[in-house]
């Protein structure tokens, strides 16, 4: 199935493969992973993996994603913020059932892009993903965030 | 050993009104219980559940429920949450279906 | 009293142009069914047995007579003329249709009103108790961090898709009045050796299927370190709790498998890392709220005992409000005024449009306008002047709310059972009618004193049936009404479950059986100062449940 993905200025085709990137399988590859890391990698992880099992992953993946099963399942929401709290930089990807009323939080908790598949960005075209950019979604994590730091998104 | 198939109605909440329906003999929704189809085959019931399900523009939460057929040969509720889902609250005698009945 | 800065207003306006555009995209087929409900769960619209029901937020119980009012015109124009108080500090409409939803959310945001996180597997409102800021008791106002608590978690990014809904209460007073052991989170204020404010922390409390006191994870937490220790708490939950069965998703169910001590470890880790990390509220903002909840300046001229106490002596109706129906106030020219919600036959909780406005009225004149809901689904008026009592009690009685029943039988919490709810086995709010109307007589329920029945109409408990002295829990019993009784529950701070007694009853065997429990306990007790609750402590479950089920058989 193709996919589509989204970020801040709309929604893109994905490039990663195209590019020369892999997707490799945490739970293929389990304790060997990390040597298998690098520049041109994204780990893919279940999203009910423990934090510590990660640490090796955090210096090299470019990209890692992190599986939404359901839309309901709010497991990745957490993962993405305990990975970027832990000191990951690199890109955070959301895959599966994420909807556009999502699209801030995902943000908010760390994830740079969503990747959808066709037929739920059919249904839920470019205009309401975009009407749910992290600037435009009020929230009062955000408004502290602004006021501690002085920064915006 | 699967249960006999007792007789039953397709009934679900309107979307826009959340007021219960039933699937009518003409496949259209009724308010009334009264008037609602009586299935006495397993698969035309579940044929029509499916049907209803597909419905999502108008309702919400279709399923089957037992019926059974009155002297007038009307559809009767056979579950006491069924008759309270044809009147409305006990406690408000003139909330709910009740009033109009 | 607090008041929306321009961002409240500005957020929830923004969050009512989302919803109206979420209906709007339910019909267009953008969102499906399944992805429609959470979205308008999370804005208090559930759909019921016969239509939609809205529920409303009254955070911590804290309401204005703007406000009440405002209620008033939602019941009287989208409504059929009343509302429904709940055991948690909401107001339910029963009869809205979704088209006019929007609307009416619109019209809540003019008195900065919401019905967010209202249900939903998220966080939802975070409810106190009930005589905060006039209580005697009181070592500190907890609304102050309720307010601080809501503003947290409206919205939170990462804990709107949790793995089921998660309730936070908080009480600034040793007596509980705020079922703080019962809930997934409970938060009692305290202090510190050295004096410094904090907060007990309580986790994994619960009623529902599998009812469970909670168990404190930390005795002493700083106030500065409420938030990431929170969010530590829910990230834990959030990572752990059980998404394989809605029946064991609640955090009381991970805290029982893990285990206090493994538990409280998972949360500290995680705090340590947050502490440093967390965005917390910057100082001035947490400083702005507090401001906002400064007692009002009571009028604290001296009252003139002689005339009040011969005007309440030569009154029996209004002596028996004020004996019954008043708490002690922290300033002793003041009381507490619990308006009961429970007339003789009536529908616990519910409130009619006019009786609504006629507490705004009392409210604005002679209670700083103030107002309280309490999770035993009664008004309160947290502060009035104990000399304004009689022209209070002459008004609410013209308007059918001077019931002197408060902690009396008739007191009765149920919830909505299966008049209204899509989840209800069993109908509640007529067993509390007809056990009202069996016992219509105040003084025989005086004469029985202190007794708290709740009645839940399934096994979710949002009648609190397990903390009741008597709880009464409706279930269907192949395809017919049967009723289970609990006795010996406790939702204060010497919380306790009931214990179940044996089978169940039928719908019209379920008054009588509770009548045989009342004259058992005033055979058996001491003198009329034994409650029903220490004669049960003191005696056990036998007695009673001779007197329910022999009896039965003698009668057959």
């Amino acid at each position: 199935m193709m996919s589509i993905l989204v970020r801040d200025n709309g929604f893109a085709e994905d490039r990663w493969e195209a590019e020369g990137g892999l997707f490799i399988d945490l739970e293929k590859f389990g304790q060997d992973v990390a040597e298998k890391v690098s520049e041109n990698t994204c780990v893919d992880i279940p999203n009910d993996v423990h934090i510590d099992s990660l640490k090796g992953l955090f210096e090299n993946a470019a990209m890692i994603r992190i599986p939404f099963p359901s839309f309901a399942d709010g497991r990745g929401f957490s993962l993405a913020k305990q990975l970027r709290q832990h000191g990951y930089e690199g890109t955070l990807r959301a895959v599966g059932h994420v909807i556009a009323d999502q699209y801030g939080f995902a943000r908010s908790c760390g994830f740079d892009e969503v990747e959808i598949d066709n037929d739920l960005a059919a249904r839920q075209p470019e205009d309401q993903w975009l009407a749910r950019l992290p600037q435009d979604d009020l929230s009062y994590q955000n408004k502290w965030l602004v006021e501690r730091e002085g920064r915006n998104f | 050993m699967a249960r006999a198939f007792t007789p039953k109605v397709v009934t679900a909440n309107a979307l826009l009104e959340g007021d219960v329906i039933y699937m009518k003999p003409n496949g259209e929704w009724s308010r009334l219980h009264s008037e609602a189809k009586l299935f006495e085959d397993e698969t035309e019931a579940n044929d029509a559940l499916a049907h209803a399900s597909e419905q999502a523009s108008l309702l919400v939460g279709a399923y089957l429920a037992d019926a059974v057929k009155r002297k007038d040969g009307k559809p009767e509720p056979v579950h006491f949450r069924e008759v309270f889902r044809t009147k409305g609250p006990s406690n408000y005698p003139d909330h709910g279906k009740q009033a109009e009945l | 009293m607090y008041e929306y800065n321009q961002f409240d207003r500005d957020f929830v306006e923004n969050r009512n142009k989302q919803f109206r555009a979420q209906v709007e995209r339910r019909l267009d087929g953008s969102l499906t069914e399944d992805e429609f409900k959470p979205l308008r769960l999370m804005n208090g619209l559930y759909l019921q047995l016969h239509a939609y029901m809205l529920r409303v937020a009254i955070p911590y119980g804290t309401l204005n007579s703007r406000k009440m009012r405002q209620l008033a015109y939602l019941a009287d124009k989208w409504d059929k003329g009343y509302g429904h108080f709940t055991t948690r500090q909401n107001i339910q409409y029963n009869w809205p249709k979704l088209k006019d939803v929007p609307d009416m959310l619109d019209a809540l945001g003019e008195v900065e009103m919401h019905a967010i996180q209202t249900s939903g597997n998220c966080i939802r409102n975070v409810t106190a108790d009930h005589f905060a800021g006039a209580a005697a008791d009181e070592i500190e106002d907890p609304r102050p961090t309720a307010e601080l608590l809501r503003q947290w978690s409206t919205d939170h990014p990462e804990f709107q898709f949790l793995p089921r809904k998660f309730k936070i209460a908080i009480t600034g007073a040793p007596n509980d009045r705020a079922v703080v052991k019962a809930h997934d989170i409970g938060i009692q204020m305290n202090r510190n050796e050295a004096g410094e404010p904090g907060y007990r922390i309580i986790v994994g409390g619960g009623l529902g299927r599998t009812p469970m006191i909670g168990k404190t994870v930390r005795e002493f937490l700083p106030k500065e370190d409420l938030l990431p220790y929170l969010e530590a708490i829910l990230q834990v939950y959030n990572l752990n709790g059980r998404r394989d069965n809605k029946y064991k998703a609640r955090i009381k169910i991970l805290v029982h498998e893990t285990g206090v001590e493994e538990i409280t470890s998972m949360i500290e880790e995680v705090f340590e890392k947050q502490k440093s990390l967390h965005q917390a509220p910057p100082a001035e903002m947490i400083e702005a709220i507090e401001a906002q909840f400064l007692p009002p300046e009571f009028d604290t001229r001296p009252i003139d005992e002689d005339k009040l106490s011969k005007i309440i002596a030569a009154d029996p109706l209004l002596r028996s409000f004020v004996e019954t129906n008043t708490d002690l106030h922290r300033e002793d020219t003041h009381t507490i005024v619990t308006i009961s919600l429970k007339p003789i036959g009536g529908t616990p909780g519910d409130a009619t449009g006019d009786q609504m406005r006629v507490m705004a009225n009392l409210a604005e004149a002679y209670g700083y306008d103030e107002l309280r809901i309490s999770h035993e689904q009664n008004v309160i008026l947290p502060h009035v002047r104990r000399d304004d009592l009689p022209e209070i009690f002459k008004v609410l009685k013209d308007a059918g709310l001077a019931t002197a029943n408060v902690g009396l039988l008739s007191d009765i919490i149920a919830c909505p059972g299966m008049d209204y709810c899509a989840l209800a086995t069993a109908r509640s709010i007529p067993v509390a009618q007809e056990l009202s109307n069996a016992f219509e007589d105040l003084k025989r329920q005086k004469d029985i004193g202190p007794l708290k029945i709740k009645i839940s109409g399934c096994i979710n408990a949002c009648g609190h049936h397990h903390v009741g002295h008597i709880g009464i829990l409706g279930l269907d019993k192949a395809g017919v009404e049967s009723y289970q009784i609990t006795l010996g529950g406790d939702g204060t701070e010497t919380a306790a479950i009931g214990e179940r007694t044996g089978p169940g009853f039928s719908y019209e065997e379920i008054v009588p059986a509770i009548g045989r429990i009342i004259d058992r306990y005033l055979e058996l007790r001491e003198d009329g100062s034994e409650t029903f609750l220490e004669a049960y402590r003191r005696v056990g479950a036998d007695p009673f449940k001779d007197a329910l089920y022999s009896s039965e058989a003698e009668n057959a």
